[in-house]
């Protein structure tokens, strides 16, 4: 499993970029290939307040339907519209093409609430 | 096979309607007409029979295979009910006629098979009262749950959730959910059954009711089930029994005796109403004393001249569930089973689908992983995990068992299982049938540890092989019409 | 006695012996003496004569020589023999949900091809492969515009059935969402008091095509206002006479549910019957009940499959779109049938048919003294009468004279003691029209 060295990560495997004060989300590479191919995404609407670990984003294999808990509180600035036409994005680019949506951090205090790739690499060693 | 649309040839006709014998040619503005032809085939009668005789040789029906399809309990469908259900008397009545005055002495015959229905259920159940009206068993679970808020409602309890087990069906944390109520679920312990400590920790006077099969999706029925209506009943909780599982224990145990207040049965699985390859199904409630203020309306009463009638007059009723009676032709199918097997038959009935489906375990158990080993009821619960070990999934097992032309038992569900194979065989296969089975599934272990590899190409006897199920998600296509 | 039960006493003994028990009884172990019945007094078994004889003497107990001019949404036409002779076939009647594709083809295919039939019926993009009947199809259809819209109210137009009505009262009771309705002014549906109470909270306008009291309408203009405030428009409609009327398609109307009985159903005294659906592609995904869909097998054939299943109660258990398992298939596969002899030009004439019929019965009760036909509106097969005297009664004395003669709209509305709604379908010939209003007349005559 591939995991991204600059990121933070939550225990429901989702990862977080922080950039500018702006937070980019996706699934991870753990995430994505135990879902298995991804037919569909709910994406949020631009402007929509997430709340940390609130759901955020539904995501459907064929068999599989999970909820995506954003890692950080704030409003939604971006959307990753590729992703309604081609889903399989995050199939193939979990940490790049495949994010899902950009969020203004609201309260940079949550990020402390979140894994470093380290302890996310020992808890993915620690749920087998 | 072609769509019957693409048999379709411009002109062709299929059937006549009546001829216009009056001498009247209405129009309708033409603002309220539609501008886009409707597409139905144009396609003669035999093209239709055709086209549908051979559609339905692509199905795999209890008639012509064993469907031994764990919780669904495909058993025979008797012929005779067929033939009830299709007199003229019973299938052209207008269902709006008992609602006429005096209208019911127009419908003695149809409303006395809801009414006997109902007393025959009762005594099958131990409830007090049934409504025929639910359509399908997860309808009658959302009419029991609907029944559960009004009883709290009425009395004042402020209630929040509904627990169910983490074997359940999808469709009782599904109903409980539309009903407006959230869920706890509780753990399976190590013997397959609920875990009561669990259940315990996690009860509160904020819980409106327990949702249960018993015997469990696991096929085991649970011994403390007593001591579970009471805890719940402690808390003016109520217990609701999910009748899919009937077929296990009749005449062995009743859930009204053992401390259910509200349940449903499926008429489709008990008592052998045909499945339609997915419905119509009929999903009767029953409830005792204490709700059946709340059960919906019409009501079918004896009056005191001993005629049948419809009653309308309950203010604490929830409503109407559904435009009228129920199912009726499906209701009108299961009393006649009932009344057909009596008793001594129904018994019978039990007897033998644990019976059979404890024959199956025992011997499959020696070459595949038994999710809980001890006597099993109506259905008995493996997991493919030693076949796993090989790259073998229960997925592959259920496309081998197709080619032996065996429809594949029900795989993962439940959920508590890994890689879970879920055999139902009813009462009505007989021992050779059942080892028959057996033989194909022991085949299906050899294949797995010699040549594993060659799963992937199965199934080879249908007309289709594996479809891309990622396709039709990514790329639906649900409509033959759609531009 | 007997049961079914294949296995002999021999068999069954062979069995106890592999199993490691004696006997059946220690199979049962599990359920303890204070779980036994306490009674289980049924009858004792019969005969397949007895009870075929039982219920063909039941049977005579109901009426089924009326002649029928009640329709109230569920009508009497004409089923031709072909539909029910090949939905019995054993593959279809004995399978059940097509869990494994390759081999339920049969079944599949066919619910593709019901979807596609019920799109091009109602110029909708997307329909699921059933529902119950068509008023648990219209509580569906509003918990799903209560999903898209994220928003708490439903308009309801007056004229929808008011069976329907209930049924979604009883469904919302306790939940969160707000019912306002507003009653039919002239038979049609009142868009003035409609605009008034459409705003930002405003999940879905309901309307229905003809509606209860038989007048057929354009609702066009009712979608443009309800779009512009951000609701979206459900329309319950009547199959038959989708072969002349304006269809929701062309209306932009959002989701369309009906009551497809009249697609080669029986009455069947309720049930069972066909509640469908469709909407718009962009809704698929809220949509409840199952969905087939096209794709093709690891050889590149085309194939079907129940698709978009994550929205369903088995994997998303309390997040499901609907608690929906079992659909009625059946009555689908039914419908297919019918859909398909009656054809596209047949399904036109019957339209028609049924538009001239009810023309015709109309120009003649008109004559009878002290009846009057409500002609605010045009109509379609159906259509509301004035009587002089309290409806019910007049219904009571038609019976007499072999008529159910109409439904009596006293029944669910107050004030309207002296309407009813009559209905003429293909199946009526000019004998019985005139006959009928022959009987009515008299009937009518006749002193308290």
């Amino acid at each position: 499993m591939e995991i991204v060295e600059h990121l933070m990560y939550t225990k429901d495997h989702e990862w977080v970029l922080v950039e500018d004060g702006i937070a980019t989300i996706g699934i991870t590479d753990y995430a994505q290939s135990s879902l298995g191919d991804i037919t569909f995404i709910e994406l949020p609407s631009v402007g929509d307040e997430a709340e940390q670990f609130g759901e955020i984003v539904s995501v459907e294999s064929v068999k599989a339907a999970s909820d995506v808990f954003s890692p950080i509180s704030g409003r939604v600035v971006e959307i990753n519209t590729e992703l309604e036409t081609d889903p399989a994005l995050i199939n193939r680019s979990p940490y790049e093409k495949g994010w899902l949506a950009k969020i203004e951090i609201a309260d940079k205090e949550e990020l402390s609430n979140l894994m470093t790739a380290e302890e996310y690499e020992n808890f993915l060693d620690s749920v087998g | 096979m072609e769509l019957i649309f693409e048999k379709s040839v411009e002109g062709r006709r299929g059937f006549l309607n009546p001829c216009l014998d009056v001498d009247v040619k209405a129009s309708i503005p033409s603002h309220l007409k539609r501008a886009k032809d409707c597409q139905f085939p144009q396609v003669s009668e035999l093209d239709v029979v055709r086209h549908f005789t051979n559609l339905s040789k692509m199905n795999y029906s209890v008639d012509a295979n064993f469907y031994p399809l764990g919780s669904c309990t495909m058993k025979y469908n008797p012929r005779f009910t067929e033939s009830i259900a299709c007199m003229k008397g019973f299938t052209d009545v207008h269902p709006l006629l008992p609602q006429l005055k005096k209208g019911e002495l127009l419908t003695q015959g149809s409303l006395e098979v809801l009414y006997e229905m109902d007393r025959l259920l009762c005594e099958i159940t131990a409830m007090d009262s049934f409504t025929m009206q639910p359509l399908a068993g997860a309808h009658g679970e959302l009419t029991g749950l609907m029944m559960m808020a009004a009883y709290h409602k009425a009395k004042g309890n402020n209630k929040k959730y509904i627990i169910v087990p983490d074997s359940s069906h999808g469709t009782n944390p599904a109903t409980a959910a539309i009903a407006g109520y959230e869920i706890i679920s509780i753990n399976s312990d190590k013997t397959g059954v609920m875990d009561i400590e669990e259940l315990k920790s996690k009860l509160s006077d904020e819980v409106a009711g327990l949702m249960l099969t018993c015997p469990n999706t696991h096929g085991i029925f649970n011994s403390d089930i007593k001591k579970i209506s009471e805890m719940i009943h402690a808390v003016d909780g109520l217990m609701y029994y999910d009748g899919a599982n009937l077929n296990a224990v009749l005449g062995r145990c009743r859930p009204g005796d053992i401390g259910f207040d509200v349940m449903h049965v499926n008429l489709h699985k008990t008592f052998a109403t045909p499945h339609g390859g997915g419905g119509p199904g009929s999903g009767p409630v029953g409830v005792n004393k204490k709700l059946i203020p709340f059960l919906p309306i019409s009501r079918v009463i004896k009056n005191s001249s001993g005629k049948y009638e419809l009653d309308y007059d309950y203010p604490e009723s929830i409503g109407y569930v559904a435009s009228f009676y129920g199912n009726f032709s499906i209701i009108l199918r299961a009393y006649a089973y009932i009344l057909y097997l009596g008793k001594q038959g129904l018994i019978e009935t039990s007897n033998n689908a644990v019976l059979n489906a404890n024959y199956l375990k025992e011997r499959l158990k020696e070459r595949f992983e038994l999710a809980y080993d001890r006597i099993c009821m109506h259905e008995s619960v493996f997991s493919a995990s030693r076949q796993v070990e090989n790259g073998v999934h229960a997925t592959d097992i259920a496309k081998f068992l197709i080619d032996k032309g065996c429809h594949p038992p029900t795989i993962y569900f439940p959920l508590t299982v890994k890689e879970a194979i879920m055999i139902e065989p009813t009462e009505t296969e007989s021992k050779k049938a059942m080892d028959e089975f057996v033989d194909a599934m022991f085949e299906a272990d050899d294949l797995s540890r010699k040549n594993p590899k060659e799963f992937a190409d199965l199934p080879k006897t249908t007309p289709v092989s594996r479809p891309d199920e990622v396709k039709a998600a990514r790329e639906l296509n649900a409509n033959y019409f759609a531009e | 006695m007997f049961s079914y039960i294949a296995n002999t006493k021999k068999e069954q003994e062979e069995m106890l012996a592999v199993i490691g028990v004696d006997s059946i009884e220690e199979l049962f172990s599990d359920i303890k003496p204070e779980h036994s019945p306490k009674s289980f007094n049924l009858p004792k078994g019969k005969s397949e004569f007895e009870v075929v004889e039982y219920f063909r003497k039941l049977a005579l107990k109901n009426s089924s020589e009326l002649i029928p001019f009640i329709g109230g949404g569920y009508y009497d036409h004409y089923v031709p023999s072909v539909v029910s002779s090949l939905m019995s076939r054993g593959e279809f009647f004995t399978a059940y949900t097509p869990y494994q594709p390759e081999c339920s083809q049969g079944t599949l295919q066919a619910l593709y091809e019901y979807q596609s039939a019920i799109c091009t019926m109602t110029n909708m993009e997307i329909s699921n492969a059933s529902l119950y009947d068509g008023g648990t199809a219209l509580y569906e259809a509003a918990m799903m515009a209560f999903r898209i819209t994220k928003r708490k109210k439903i308009l309801i137009d007056g004229g929808v059935s008011p069976i329907f009505k209930k049924i979604l009262k009883t469904y919302t009771s306790n939940l969160d969402f707000e019912f306002n309705e507003t009653e039919v002014v002239h038979g049609t549906a009142d868009r003035k008091k409609m605009y008034a109470l459409l705003d930002k909270d405003t999940a879905a306008v309901i309307v229905q095509n003809p509606n209860f009291f038989g007048a057929i309408d354009d609702y066009t203009d009712i979608v443009e206002k309800a779009h512009a405030a951000g609701a979206l428009v459900i329309e319950s409609v009547y199959p038959i006479s989708l072969g002349l009327l304006k269809t929701p398609g062309e209306m932009d109307v959002d989701i369309v549910t009906g009551e497809g009985q009249s697609l080669g159903l029986s009455l069947n005294f309720g049930g069972p019957y066909l509640g469908f659906m469709a909407t718009k592609k962009k809704y698929a995904r809220k949509m409840p009940g199952r969905i087939v869909g096209q794709t093709t097998d690891k050889n590149g054939k085309r194939c079907f499959v129940n698709t978009l299943q994550a929205r369903e109660q088995h994997i998303r258990r309390e997040k499901a779109t609907s608690n929906i398992c079992t659909n009625v298939a059946l009555c689908a596969l039914q419908s297919i049938i019918y859909m398909s002899v009656i054809g596209k030009n047949g399904f036109k004439e019957l339209a028609q048919l049924n538009l001239d019929k009810a023309e015709f019965a109309k120009s003649v009760i008109d004559k009878i003294e002290g009846v009057e036909v409500k002609r605010s509106s045009p109509t379609f097969n159906e259509f509301t009468v004035h009587l002089p005297v309290d409806a019910s009664i007049v219904v009571e004395r038609m019976i007499g004279r072999g008529f159910a003669a109409g439904f009596p709209l006293g029944r669910y509305y107050k004030g309207m003691e002296k309407y009813m709604i009559i209905v003429v379908t293909e199946k009526r010939t000019k004998e019985e029209i005139l006959n009928y209003a022959k009987a009515l007349e008299e009937v009518l005559k006749v002193k308290n």
